[in-house]
């Protein structure tokens, strides 16, 4: 597990707009260990997105850097960064829009092998085909199907496999459950658990919902207007979060449980703009625990003990930290 | 239930939509009923339902396709399908009025906030126009928004203030009853709390019932006394939120329980329904759920099974609980 298989740092993304620069991620370090899920949580607009394309260089980062497997990926030229595609993949939110309406079901899991020019000959290539389908359960009668015919967990299934053609080592999951209802949604997040074992996957799991995330995830990082504001194992973002957005967070989740009560913190006022944002704490306007200090400087994020980061002034002020 | 203070009382209501691929059955023999004050959450997965319930009640369903074919709507002792459309356009949005789950596309691009609150409360009641301005500008400050912004355009709003707009026109008039059609699902969770919280408050200050039509168990803890999940237009548990959580009897709303990833423990693996579920138009005989159900028996794919009440105010729709000879 302590091999790092991505590492971030520093990495930024701003957005030119006609009102200014967005600063869609702003200066944000984190690392993914071999085999491991790390889940990325926040609201919409936070950026989750936009660091998980980056990742890819499907969006060109600002600045900074990304190594995978030791190398910088953001100085790759186009021929090199094609090559290195075949190890990092990505499963897109929407599995309406993200499936060419025109290709069947084998055209869009073959799509990949193609173009990476992978096997020589059609049979070769349609075995492939099959086998992904068998692994991602579709069954074989699909496979001249078109994405219309289809509900949104099989569609799902395509993408996914769509994804393991090229036989990756890292899969980005955009919100890969968000547009599924319940019951189809756990049938497809067991089913990327038993595809991580079988292939050793690393996966980054972009999601709004931290039951999901949680579900998933051996660490989650909390993102909060480009930045990441706290990082930590499963566990102790659930059982002891340490930022005052990350408390609000939880706190907010309604629970589908009788027995347990809470007091819910309920956040005033929306997300700032992302547009120009001021210095000094992303958080500053909606914190209760807010300070002069909170206005004019950033807080950075630490780490307070190992692997456990949050960014805030005063984490240990609050009495939060023993 | 006691016969006292009955609000709305749904009565073997059957709404069928007639496409050219054949007859969706949208609502099948649905019967539910509503006391003052109290909010019922209708639960099921997308298609089971339950916005067609929320439509019929208000007889808004596009006809053609749509039409409902048999039952009773009787609310506060009249029955709603018997009602003209001139009577039925006083009460829609007076008595009975509804939140969209869009905030999005459920205002008026053109019209400011405040005209859109004026709208509904010079339909129904005697004001001119100054008075109506005065009270539309009194609803943004009860859903907490300041007056000042009454003249802004709802492209000038983020999504959650958008929706305390819907709120503030749905409550304009001090309707007996709301029906929420997932108020929050397009909201984030900081911004669900807070509607949610606003919600809850104006529900209590204005004795309002209200229907709350959700696919998530967790608002459904939180802000309902009574429940009915629905599956493929059937209801297959109806029950109080207190029943529902503690004894939860119906395979398929055990299934929906055993989905969800829970925050508070730690498994492994979840446990889902295996298969999809059906189409609309060729919904499998006898149960509807039986293909995918755990303990399906023989029976389960011949016969409907008819609602039983086992215990008091607990009722499910299901051969387990029905008497049955061949309980193989």
């Amino acid at each position: 597990m302590s091999q790092k298989l991505i590492e971030v740092k520093n990495l930024k993304k701003y957005f030119n707009t006609q009102k200014g620069l967005l600063h869609a991620v702003d200066n944000v370090n984190f690392y993914i260990h071999k085999g491991e899920t790390l889940g990325l949580v926040g609201e919409s607009g936070c950026g989750k997105s936009t660091t998980g394309r980056v990742l890819l260089r499907l969006i060109e980062a600002t600045s900074g850097e990304v190594f995978f497997e030791g190398k910088d990926i953001l100085k790759l030229n186009s021929s090199e960064i094609r090559e290195l595609r075949k190890e990092m993949q990505i499963v897109f939110q929407d599995p309406f829009a993200s499936l060419n309406p025109r290709l069947s079901v084998s055209e869009i899991i073959a799509e990949p092998l193609i173009v990476n020019k992978i096997y020589k000959n059609k049979a070769d290539m349609n075995k492939k085909v099959q086998s992904l389908m068998n692994t991602v359960g579709l069954a074989q009668r699909l496979i001249n199907t078109y994405p219309h015919e289809l509900d949104g967990g099989r569609r799902q299934r395509i993408g996914i496999a769509r994804a393991l053609a090229l036989n990756p080592k890292f899969i980005v999951q955009d919100e890969p459950v968000s547009a599924l209802d319940v019951s189809i949604q756990a049938q497809i997040l067991n089913l990327m658990a038993d595809l991580q074992q079988e292939f050793d996957l690393t996966y980054l799991f972009i999601s709004h919902d931290l039951s999901v995330v949680k579900h998933v995830s051996s660490r989650i990082a909390v993102m909060y207007l480009g930045q990441i504001i706290e990082l930590s194992d499963y566990k102790s973002i659930f059982t002891d979060p340490l930022h005052p957005y990350t408390q609000a967070l939880l706190s907010a989740i309604p629970i589908p449980s009788l027995d347990i009560k809470r007091e819910k913190i309920i956040l005033q006022g929306d997300v700032p703009s992302p547009i120009n944002p001021p210095d000094g704490c992303r958080f500053y306007g909606r914190c209760m625990h807010r300070k002069d200090t909170c206005l004019t400087k950033t807080p950075e994020l630490k780490e307070l003990h190992p692997e456990r980061f949050v960014a805030c002034h005063f984490v240990h002020n609050l009495g939060l930290v023993k | 239930m006691s016969e006292e203070k009955k609000l709305l009382e749904i009565k073997n209501l059957n709404i069928h939509y007639i496409t050219h691929e054949g007859t969706v059955k949208a609502v099948n023999d649905m019967s539910l009923e509503l006391k003052k004050g109290e909010t019922l959450g209708l639960v099921g997965e997308t298609g089971a339902g339950k916005t067609t319930t929320a439509l019929g009640v208000m007889q808004l369903i596009q006809t053609p396709p749509g039409k409902i074919l048999s039952g009773e709507i009787i609310y506060d002792g009249e029955d709603l399908l018997k009602k003209s459309q001139t009577e039925l356009r006083k009460i829609r949005g007076n008595k009975i009025s509804m939140i969209f789950q869009d905030p999005m596309t459920s205002l008026n691009p053109v019209l400011t906030v405040g005209e859109q609150i004026a709208e509904v409360i010079k339909l129904h009641q005697n004001v001119d126009n100054s008075q109506a301005t005065e009270k539309s500008e009194k609803m943004l400050e009860t859903v907490g928004i300041p007056k000042s912004r009454s003249k802004d355009y709802p492209h000038q709003f983020s999504g959650g203030m958008k929706q305390r707009v819907v709120i503030a026109i749905a409550l304009a008039c001090n309707p007996k009853l709301l029906i929420a059609d997932e108020p929050t699902t397009a909201l984030d969770v900081t911004i669900q709390a807070q509607v949610m919280n606003l919600m809850n408050k104006l529900k209590d200050e204005f004795n309002t019932s209200m229907i709350m039509i959700t696919h998530d168990l967790g608002i459904v803890a939180e802000v309902c006394d009574k429940v009915a999940i629905m599956y493929a237009g059937h209801v297959v548990e109806y029950t109080n939120t207190k029943n529902l959580f503690t004894n939860p009897k119906h395979p398929y709303t055990i299934g929906l329980f055993n989905s969800i990833p829970n925050i508070k423990d730690d498994e492994a693996r979840l446990k889902p329904i295996k298969g999809l579920m059906p189409d609309p138009t060729n919904l499998p005989l006898g149960c509807p759920f039986h293909p995918r159900c755990p303990k399906a028996m023989s029976i389960c794919s011949q016969q409907e099974p008819c609602r039983t009440e086992i215990y008091k105010d607990h009722f499910v729709n299901c051969f387990l609980y029905e008497n049955v000879d061949n309980k193989s």
